[in-house]
């Protein structure tokens, strides 16, 4: 794992002195909150509706058990006790005191973290596949061009004051983790003509109000140069997108208005000029951050104890849901479900990460990892340790078998935390999951995603889930209103909108129809949910969601 | 014709601990919806959210509710008011228990 060097650590910790003395000056008055703001969101502080919120980064989802354990610590002691792990692999703190920030932020940098560019107009935390350095499928790990990205945009001077916020995402795996098609620029590690790896390069995809998919700007770019071109594209997006609405502002309006194929033009004639000035610092830089994510020394032991566990019922449908291949086939990666149900979707007690750092340490190489779907995985479990870890996870509440079924949902934090949000989004997954436990279908129904967010700003990523939830305002009550067959994989889909909204106690119902329908009109159990949905397109699932309104044509 | 005015308590979140407060007509600033002044006439309340967003070094986010008159003083009428009231509908936190922002007292 990257640690910080110098120049990391002296950088990191400045910043800390200057917010400490920032909140100070807010305190004792001589700071107004308009020259405060931008400050405080600097350093990852927002105001939320009950309280303060500090936003921490995880880059590409990658952390070490001490640094998990550190995560604990601070919630335990200045904050209630818990962390929200997000969809942009970023933990969040939701009741702080304003006082208590700056000893946070310091906590976090002892152990090389921070809260820098989570917030902002400049480009954010760099996320990537959960999956990166233990997948099976993987062509490399790419996290060390990740980390390369960090530091090239952290502090950019050209780049602190983007039109909007940036998101890049990175993939070594053809398949998609990382919701690639989903980002500013989406990078997907593929082999070029001799079989030299490289990147496919998206540009202007994302969520929100206007949700759109990626387009591929280059099909190759070579690994060298990943940097100068990625700063053409940030440049291009500087000069030309809009800053006269904020809600065109986002490199995928731009695309959208200039057309890829000018944006094509005008970035690779950037490309062109600034490619001579990248002398191979960066590429230096580059060999020493690779030899930082170096894999583990695997061990090489009988699988046994793996083997003989599946006869008992309850390790074996964890072992079918929660493990997936690893490189080295002595190994599996374990995504431990953050989705108990009836549990916050994304939360962890600060005893649930002191265990899970513990398990790391002891059976996983000392990795931990925070997916975009707010799950945490241990990258690297031998078989042999599989059971030990299992029962371990089962005593604190982290056993649940559920990785990509119905429960497994992503949920943001909606109106129980966001100021933002026209409507709550936890208690309708916590209620979706109960049910579906009480009905015994889950495993039955096989892989399925729902994905719910509590304003059109789709931080839960309804769009790209099977099943997608918006929460809205209508008329002073919530409403929820579902889009069908999104996907947020390699082959990426907006979903579509299946008709009007339901009310709070009519959501879960209207779930359970739409599941059942399914089950009525699949060819066979291996047809997935997304499947029997394109190719019987929504004809029979709006059928159900308002069985009503079919009477009425009828008749 | 100007439409009828619904009547609104001033709110903000505390500047030092973020929680959710209320003006009340002796100028204090309140946890608890039930003490804040209703304010009844447009004007004034246009005045009091003056009054409420000078006090920049207590409080941050000031603005204007819609409530109602309640047995026990004002009632929110808007759904996110109610929430703002109590607190997180997952866990028994903030409000609802009584429990300021911060860290739980064990
Ligand atoms: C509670 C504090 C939060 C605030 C104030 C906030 C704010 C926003 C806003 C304003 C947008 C729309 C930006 C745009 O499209 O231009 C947005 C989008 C988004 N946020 Fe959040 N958010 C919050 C929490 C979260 C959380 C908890 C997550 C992860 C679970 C998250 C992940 C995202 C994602 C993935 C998008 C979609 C962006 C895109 O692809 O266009 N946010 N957020
Ligand atoms: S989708 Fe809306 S409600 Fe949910 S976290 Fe994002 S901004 Fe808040």
């Amino acid at each position: 794992m990257y640690s910080y060097n110098e120049f990391d650590e002296a950088f990191v910790r400045e910043r800390v002195a200057q917010f400490s003395q920032q909140v100070a000056r807010r305190i004792d008055g001589s700071l107004t909150e308009d020259e405060f703001k931008p400050l405080r969101l600097m350093n990852g502080l927002y105001l939320q509706l009950h309280a303060y919120m500090l936003r921490v980064a995880i880059p590409y989802g990658t952390l070490n058990p001490n640094q998990m354990r550190q995560l604990a610590h601070i919630a335990e002691t200045w904050d209630k006790g818990y962390g929200h792990f997000t969809t942009r692999q970023n933990i969040q703190f939701n009741w702080p005191l304003l006082k208590d920030v700056p000893a946070m932020l310091s906590a976090l940098a002892d152990v090389g973290m921070h809260a820098i560019q989570t917030s902002g107009n400049c480009v954010r935390n760099v996320t990537s596949d959960h999956f990166a350095g233990a997948a099976a499928d993987e062509i490399e790990d790419p996290r060390p061009y990740a980390e390369l990205l960090r530091q090239w945009s952290t502090d950019h001077p050209e780049f602190s004051f983007l039109p909007r916020k940036f998101k890049i995402a990175i993939t070594g795996a053809p398949n998609d983790r990382a919701v690639t098609k989903a980002h500013d620029i989406g990078l997907r590690m593929v082999r070029g003509p001799k079989g030299q790896p490289g990147f496919e390069v998206l540009v202007g995809g994302g969520l929100g109000r206007t949700p759109m998919i990626g387009q591929v700007v280059r099909e190759f770019l070579p690994i060298e140069d990943l940097l100068p071109y990625t700063e053409a594209i940030l440049s291009v997006y500087n000069l030309l997108g809009r800053r006269d609405n904020k809600y065109k502002a986002r490199i995928k309006i731009t695309v959208h208005e200039t057309g890829l194929d000018e944006i094509r033009r005008l970035v690779e004639e950037r490309f062109a000029e600034i490619r001579p000035t990248f002398h191979g610092h960066d590429q230096d830089l580059l060999e020493d951050i690779r030899a930082a994510f170096a894999p583990p020394a695997f061990r090489n032991a009988p699988t046994d104890a793996h083997d003989a566990a599946l006869a008992d019922p309850v390790y074996r449908a964890w072992a079918d849901t929660n493990l997936a291949a690893h490189r080295n086939a002595q190994y599996a990666i374990v995504t431990i479900s953050l989705k108990k149900h009836g549990e916050t979707p994304g939360d962890a007690t600060a005893d649930q990460m002191r265990l899970m750092a513990d398990l790391a340490e002891r059976y996983g190489h000392g990795e931990l990892r925070i997916s975009h779907e707010q799950n945490v995985i241990l990258p690297h479990v031998h078989k042999a340790d599989l059971p030990a870890v299992h029962a371990a996870l089962r005593g604190a509440g982290l056993g649940t078998a559920n990785i990509g079924l119905i429960s497994d949902m992503i949920a943001c934090p909606g109106m129980d935390y966001c100021a933002l949000a026209t409507a709550r989004s936890i208690p309708v997954a916590q209620d979706i999951a109960t049910r579906f436990d009480e009905l015994k279908l889950e495993h039955d129904v096989g892989p399925l995603k729902i994905k719910i967010s509590g304003c059109i700003n789709a931080c839960g990523h309804h769009h790209v889930g099977h099943i997608g939830i918006l929460g809205l305002d209508r008329a002073g009550v919530e409403n929820y209103q579902i889009t069908l067959g999104g996907d947020g994989t390699e082959t990426a889909v907006i979903g579509e909108r299946a008709g009007p909204g339901f009310a709070y106690d009519e959501i879960v119902p209207a779930i359970e129809r739409l599941v059942q329908a399914y089950l009525k009109n699949r060819e066979a159990p291996e047809e997935t949910f997304l499947e029997a949905y394109r190719r019987l397109g929504l004809g029979p699932f709006k059928a159900a969601l308002y069985p009503a309104e079919g009477k009425q044509d009828a008749a | 014709m100007s439409r009828k005015f619904t009547p609104k308590v001033v709110t903000a979140n505390d500047l030092l601990i973020g929680d959710v407060v209320y003006l009340t007509a002796d100028n204090r600033w309140t946890r608890e919806h039930h003490e804040a002044e209703l304010i009844e006439d447009e004007a004034h309340a246009q005045l009091r959210l003056l009054d409420g967003a000078a006090q920049k070094n207590v409080v941050v986010g000031v603005y204007l509710a819609d409530a109602i008159a309640g047995p026990d003083g004002p009632e929110p009428i808007h759904f996110r008011e109610v929430f703002r009231t109590r607190g997180p509908s997952n866990y028994a936190m903030g409000k609802q228990v009584g429990e300021l922002p911060g860290p739980r007292q064990h």
